[in-house]
């Protein structure tokens, strides 16, 4: 059955290994936004082992490149952009402490077996609904890669972000359980 | 000769290019909210709760719908009657699409197919748009406008089967294209399908579908029935609402049929997202 978590980051072992797949969570605190070109700068940070712009540890990235806000607002329209594009980069990050990762539809194995690995999770947020999620961030500060337009590094302040656990650390995965449930066989 | 003015193109598709990044039109609407209302699962269900939330969120503050705020794609019916004035046309939709980007506080998302930077004082502001034009008969320009967004676009497909293969193998092919894109391209979903003519000509023509009516069955009432069988099959996935599973996957399947050379049979899918942000105007 479906759980309902409110949490804070930065998370911890114990909270990744509380979630199962299709729980919903309510996250509070920072998020880091990371989209393509900042994911290679960090992996790139990691091999050649020089500082990040944020701390890694327990960290939750958020897939998403923001509209550009209006004036008097902290950010613009904020959904999730389609996270296969950082499967090449994610399982770095998680080995060296990343532990949740919002965006949507689906991961490669290995990312699913980093989660298992080293306790992360990948949380699914409702693609297509930027103006919803993009008021429920406080406050939003470019830390990074300011040239990267979108794709800069953004520090959110959020207050109850509605996500799903998609990928738990138990190697579950709702996209194929929700499917095989609905799915109608000739 | 009627005479149209290049700054009246413009400020039209300007006006058009914010307007539809913040309100969803009717058609898509109403099928969300019949999907709501159909849907088996408490998940997709909420999630469907969340998108209609979102569209009223977006129409009441004029937020975009979607962060993605698309590439701007044009269907333009030009009538021979009709002669613009002070500029070119393709140059005309391009200055009211930056501008409406730019004034809408619409994200940039064109970039270098290499390099991946985005130049904004060359091809940032989303330009150039992608523009179909027809030549037709009478004095109006009617310009059809979509934001096409990245994620549903990316997983779109063509190919070329073999005659052989006919209707079934088109239908084994769109099944194929839309099981595979899962979850990735923000379920429920339209499906445009080419069908015929050449490999480019399926291509337009699965794009061109995605901006009929959503649900508004083709003319062709043997079309209509090929549609209406797509639907059901491709709703037996099961992938629901951003894919955590459900019965509600697709809201419409548009087909668009041309004749095609005897020895190839042409497919084409073009997946729309829930956001299907389209209008036109009439000059």
């Amino acid at each position: 059955m479906s759980q309902v978590h409110y949490l804070t980051t930065p998370l911890t072992d114990e909270d990744i290994m509380n979630l199962k797949a299709g729980d919903i969570v309510y996250l509070s605190g920072t998020l880091f936004t990371a989209r393509d070109a900042a994911h290679k700068r960090l992996v790139d940070l990691i091999e050649n082992k020089e500082e990040l712009p944020f701390p890694l540890q327990g960290a939750v990235i958020y897939f998403v490149g923001p509209t550009p806000p209006k004036p008097g607002d902290p950010i613009g329209s904020a959904g999730p952009t389609t996270s296969y594009r950082m499967d090449s980069y994610s399982p770095t990050l998680i080995k060296y402490g990343l532990k949740g990762m919002i965006g949507k539809g689906k991961r490669n194995q290995e990312v699913k077996d980093a989660c298992k690995e080293y306790k992360a999770v990948y949380f699914g947020a409702t693609g297509g609904a930027g103006a919803l999620l993009g008021k429920l961030i406080k406050d939003a500060k470019v830390i990074a890669y300011e040239e990267l337009g979108p794709e800069a590094i953004r520090m959110l302040k959020v207050e109850n972000f509605p996500v799903t656990v998609i990928n738990d650390a138990y190697g579950n995965d709702l996209y194929e359980e929700g499917r095989k449930q609905y799915e109608v066989k000739d | 000769m009627r005479e149209i003015a290049y700054e009246d193109i413009v400020k039209a598709v300007k006006n058009m290019v914010i307007h539809t990044a913040t309100n969803l039109p009717e058609d898509a609407l109403k099928k969300l909210k019949e999907a709501h209302e159909k849907e088996k699962s408490p998940v997709a269900k909420k999630v469907l709760e969340q998108l209609l939330e979102n569209a009223e969120i977006a129409r009441e503050e004029k937020r975009p719908l979607c962060q993605d705020t698309g590439l701007a794609v044009y269907f333009v019916k030009i009538g021979q009657d009709v002669k613009i004035t002070g500029g070119l046309l393709k140059d005309a939709i391009n200055e009211g699409t930056e501008q409406g980007y730019v004034e809408g506080y619409l994200r940039a998302s064109t970039c270098d197919c290499f390099t991946r930077e985005n130049l904004k004082d060359k091809i940032g502001y989303n330009l150039p748009a992608v523009i179909h034009i027809d030549l037709v008969e009478g004095d109006t320009i009617e310009i059809e406008y979509a934001a096409k967004g990245g994620g549903s676009e990316n997983v779109s497909r063509a190919r070329v089967l073999a005659p052989a293969q006919g209707r079934e193998g088109v239908i084994d092919f769109v099944k194929s294209v839309i099981s595979e894109a899962g979850p990735n391209p923000c379920p429920p979903i339209i499906v445009g399908v080419g069908i015929g003519g050449t490999f480019e000509k399926a291509a337009i023509s699965s794009k061109f579908a995605l901006f009929r009516e959503a649900g508004k069955p083709h003319p062709d009432p043997e079309v209509a029935e090929f549609e209406k069988e797509l639907l059901y099959e491709l709703n037996k996935l099961g992938i629901g609402a951003m894919g955590m599973g459900g019965t509600e996957t697709v809201l419409a399947v548009h087909v668009e049929k041309n004749p095609c050379h005897i020895a190839s049979l042409p497919v084409s899918v073009n997946v729309q997202c829930h956001s299907s942000r389209h209008s036109h105007v009439t000059l």
